[in-house]
């Protein structure tokens, strides 16, 4: 479980999250959405460690995110932070020395789902291939918490279509929960267990996507809409 | 959501699929369904939707999941007749609906619904 208890997040004298609480179970699919600069990215990085909160608490199952926690995180950035004379396999390989639970053998199916050429430099692969690779770095490895910032952006629709499966066959919801920010709201709907809105750094809400729908009748765009005036 | 309507939830809408392509004999009676994920991966839906859907079929009788083996199309012939008979029964009381809405008499209904058929030579001889 991941819980986030009144947490907020300054960066000098900006404000980025304000007094979030939320709990995060095992086994779902969840989506942070919001505008441009309303504190996703920031969620992300204050669970996986890589940013400390100005107050409140992080944890996860019970342990203080902090650097160690990426034993049981894998994150995704937004940014490519590759090695870029390394090929497919070598950044594969780099990345199994760095984490013990990354399983070679999973990441071999995705390399062959994702159609990636072990042999190819990563400087030779095109945008999308490199979004490709990232996702099967990130969804190799045997964590209970797997965190993709902007998974499928700026992407062409087939690379975001099986980047997508790519997710759906390869995450485990028995032992995993998958949680990403995204703007490509059409495309992860049907992905999703429940999302999170922020606006403005603050929590507006955390809604279960099915009883939306049945509830309200509507879908998360036109939730969207309405509550971001 | 090209594939699907926001304003009705998508297991709801993936158990009028399986259900439609069931009562077409698309899927026949003790077929077996794909499993949860790859039934995802098909649809690029969350395989706890498909969860969702599959037992919501189950309690209808649709389907039976056999420990171990999978979820399977009912074999019990009866109730496929049933469901056949139930899914006939909405459409045409849609259609009802909508052509009484435009003051459309019973008489109007049938003999549009008759001329309609045979024109596009649509009915069973």
């Amino acid at each position: 479980m991941i819980q986030m208890t009144n947490v907020s997040k300054k960066y000098m004298n900006h404000s980025a999250l304000h007094e979030i609480s939320l709990t995060l179970p095992i086994g779902k699919i969840i989506g942070i959405v919001g505008e441009n600069g309303s504190g996703k990215s920031t969620i992300l990085k204050l669970i996986s460690g890589l940013s400390y909160p100005t107050s409140g608490t992080v944890t996860v199952n019970g342990v203080t995110a902090n650097r160690r926690i990426s034993k049981v995180v894998s994150y995704l950035s937004e940014l490519d932070s590759f090695y870029y004379i390394f090929t497919v396999n070598q950044a594969m390989d780099f990345q199994a020395s760095q984490f013990p639970d990354f399983n070679l053998s999973k990441a071999g199916e995705i390399m062959k789902f994702m159609q990636l050429e072990p042999q190819m430099k990563i400087k030779d692969l095109s945008k999308g291939n490199r979004a490709r690779l990232k996702i099967m770095l990130t969804l190799a490895r045997e964590v209970p918490y797997i965190l993709m910032d902007e998974p499928l952006s700026g992407l062409d629709p087939m690379v975001r279509e099986s980047i997508v499966k790519g997710m759906i066959s390869y995450i485990d919801l028995e032992s995993q929960t998958l949680i990403m920010t995204s703007h490509e709201i059409a495309e992860i709907e049907p992905l999703l267990d429940c999302f999170i809105a922020i606006k403005g750094g603050a929590l507006l809400k955390m809604i279960d996507v099915e009883k939306l729908h049945e509830s309200e009748g509507q879908g998360i765009t036109s939730w969207m809409k309405k509550n971001y005036v | 959501m090209d594939e699907f309507n926001a304003s009705k939830p998508i297991y709801l809408q993936l158990a009028d699929r399986i259900s439609r392509q069931i009562v077409s004999k698309e899927l026949k009676a003790g077929e077996k369904l794909p499993s949860v994920r790859d039934m995802g991966i098909k649809y690029s839906v969350n395989p706890n939707t498909i969860q969702r859907t599959y037992s919501e079929l189950e309690r209808e009788g649709i389907l039976e999941t056999k420990r171990g083996q999978g979820t399977f199309v009912t074999e019990q012939e009866e109730r496929l007749v049933e469901q056949r008979v139930q899914l006939q029964h909405e459409q045409i009381q849609l259609f009802v609906q909508v052509m009484q809405e435009m003051g459309c008499s019973s008489q109007e209904i049938i003999s549009g619904l008759k001329d309609y058929l045979n024109k596009f030579d649509l009915g069973d001889e």
